[in-house]
């Protein structure tokens, strides 16, 4: 064989982009696609979109994936979680890549969102264990009891993800969900879903059971109703949601009283707070008796 | 020696000895089980939609035998079965009550008083369930108390070592002796079609057990690896369809064990309509064996009642 074999064009392999439901990645059961394009209408896949039956399946994994997960020791899901930071960080080029694609973002300027959204994790990894301190402990009673009160998940919660931030947005929103043992169905963005959906790939090797995040795509507005109205559900955070579609969610979810989290205005690169871990948390306090108090005013 | 089939007159001789039957058994034609699964399959893809779906859902909940065959069974478990049994959906009175409840023998006495004033009926295993390894005569005294307890109806295993065997008359016989000791209880023949290895061998054993009275045949027990099949339970079915030709006498199907969902209950309802027709839609024809398919059912009708997709929450656990 001569040396001069011209170099034969590689057809690259595209990437069929599918959802994430229990720890597994089917096609919308629609079998709908959608197509997504970059900030300059430039096609760069398609998206599957899902139906209300993907919803319902999704809630359904969530729910089974619930009672392991919120029963995992606090330490064990901040594990789970900063091996989640590991594996991104492995894929860093990659999530840049869609990224800027997705939101028209210089590689730079798309690289800082990445390595906040990495740093991210390992922050809500942290949190994990510590979260009841802060929001929990001993409470003082008038009587011979031990008074504890400790913040419990919520359940099952649906996610519209932020329709701008695709990726450091998606991060905000979905790890501190699970951070505290609460379950999540996850709409991504819309207009730029692939990151989300990539990030689904990177969750299914982290050690994160199957069904604890399920991430679905297609229109916000289809995949949410069913969800906001679904008697399964626990909570709902609107973040994706316009002003009208938040409305018209919020008095669904109001059937069985889930908690919601309403749209706000939020700067995805400042300090995230714990207002978004203890919206999804219930305050649980048991009166544990210590016996009648002694003469001495102590039962000890 | 048995010598007249009391069902079916026309087949009398076959089972005089136990040649006569084998040669009958065998000469059954051969079930061509890739064109059964594909038919099977097939009928599985109906899509079922609105009205249909929920006079298909209120059907399957009148023909769930609500069934508890656990060790750990408790009095206060079986009373909790038969109150559902009654009114599987409390918030909801116009939710039809289910067939039966299927219990053990033991547990008979308490299901009839669970269920009593309604026309929920009580169905109790017996003949060694679910194994079916005892003395003949154990059997019949298992069968006798569950009906002298006040079972209206008996669920029996065979003897799959002796049907495997190839003593047909065995077999036979014994359907025979237990359905003399039911009485006026239905009986209704278990297979354990997961233990018969081949369509062949369930067809045979449908034959079988028609011939010697049953008044169901039914699957399995629930307590092995394969239980109904939307594939056996279409050959089941193609068996009673055919018996019925030949005899004049209708045999009802229970399909029971494994089946969990209300899209499953329906796959099943769409077999028995377009093999055996509407002579079979009825729960005295027809019956589902099942404990979590009622809950995924009444999950279902929520649904479509309100439109909004129920949960857990919404039903009890049993």
């Amino acid at each position: 064989m001569s040396d001069k074999t011209e170099k034969t064009e590689r057809l690259s392999v595209f990437k069929t982009y599918k959802l994430y439901v229990g720890g597994k990645f089917p096609r919308s059961e629609s079998g709908r696609v959608y197509e997504v394009t970059d900030s300059k209408g430039k096609w760069l896949a398609n998206a599957p979109q899902s139906s209300r039956k993907d919803a319902r399946d999704a809630v359904v994994a969530a729910r089974k994936a619930f009672g392991g997960w919120a029963g995992a020791t606090a330490y064990l899901r901040g594990q789970i979680l900063y091996r989640v930071a590991e594996m991104l960080e492995g894929r860093r080029d990659q999530f840049v890549r869609e990224v800027a694609d997705a939101e028209g973002l210089s590689k730079s300027k798309a690289a800082l969102q990445v390595d906040a959204a990495i740093d991210r994790w390992v922050w809500y990894a942290g949190w994990t264990d510590k979260i009841a301190q802060v929001v929990g402990g001993g409470n003082p009673v008038a009587g011979p009891f031990f008074n504890l009160s400790t913040p419990e998940p919520t359940g099952v919660v649906a996610v519209l993800a932020p329709q701008e931030s695709s990726f450091l947005g998606l991060v905000s929103v979905i790890a501190p969900v699970i951070a505290t043992g609460n379950t999540a169905v996850v709409i991504a963005s819309e207009q730029s879903p692939l990151p989300a959906l990539s990030l689904g790939e990177v969750l299914a090797t982290s050690d994160l059971p199957g069904g604890v995040v399920n991430v679905l795509s297609g229109r916000t507005a289809e995949i949410a109703a069913p969800l906001a109205a679904h008697q399964d559900v626990n909570a709902i955070d609107l973040t994706g949601a316009d002003e009208v579609l938040a409305k018209e969610l919020e008095i669904a979810a109001a059937d069985n009283l889930k908690r919601v989290v309403r749209p706000q205005a939020v700067d995805y690169f400042g300090p995230p707070g714990i207002e978004r871990l203890t919206a999804f948390l219930e305050t649980k306090t048991v009166w544990h008796p210590t016996g009648s108090l002694g003469a001495s005013g102590s039962s000890y | 020696m048995p010598t007249t089939a009391n069902a079916a007159p026309a087949l009398a001789d076959v089972t005089t000895s136990d040649s006569t039957l084998r040669r009958f058994l065998h000469g059954l034609p051969g079930v061509d089980a890739v064109g059964l699964e594909a038919r099977a399959a097939s009928l599985g893809t109906r899509s079922i939609k609105t009205t249909a779906k929920a006079y298909a859902i209120d059907l399957a909940i009148s023909m769930v035998d609500l069934t508890t065959l656990e060790g750990a069974d408790t009095p206060g478990k079986v009373r909790a079965l038969g109150a559902k049994a009654v009114h599987p959906d409390p918030t909801d009175r116009t939710t039809p009550a289910t067939a039966a409840v299927c219990v053990y023998p033991d547990m008979v006495a308490t299901a009839k008083e669970a269920v009593a004033g309604s026309a929920v009926k009580v169905a109790s295993v017996a003949t060694a369930f679910p194994a079916g390894r005892a003395p003949l005569g154990v059997k019949l005294a298992d069968v006798r108390e569950a009906v002298a307890a006040g079972a209206d109806e008996i669920d029996m295993v065979i003897d799959r070592g002796a049907f495997l065997a190839g003593r047909y008359l065995k077999v036979y016989e014994e359907i025979r002796a237990v359905k003399e000791a039911s009485g006026a209880a239905r009986l209704k023949v278990i297979f354990e079609t997961g233990e018969l290895s081949t369509y062949d061998n369930i067809r045979r054993a449908s034959w079988l057990g028609m011939l010697a009275g049953a008044d169901f045949i039914k699957t399995s027990t629930g307590k092995v690896a394969v239980n109904a099949t939307p594939a056996n339970t279409l050959l089941m079915l193609e068996a009673v369809r055919d018996f019925r030709a030949q005899t004049g006498i209708q045999v009802g199907v229970k399909p029971a064990g494994g089946i969990r969902t209300s899209k499953d209950a329906i796959k099943f309802l769409v077999l028995v309509n377009e093999t055996v027709g509407e002579d079979w839609l009825d729960n005295h024809w027809f019956r589902f064996g099942a404990s979590s398919l009622l809950n995924d059912l009444l999950m279902q009708r929520q649904k479509l009642a309100t439109g909004r997709y129920s949960g857990p929450d919404y039903v009890t656990v049993d």
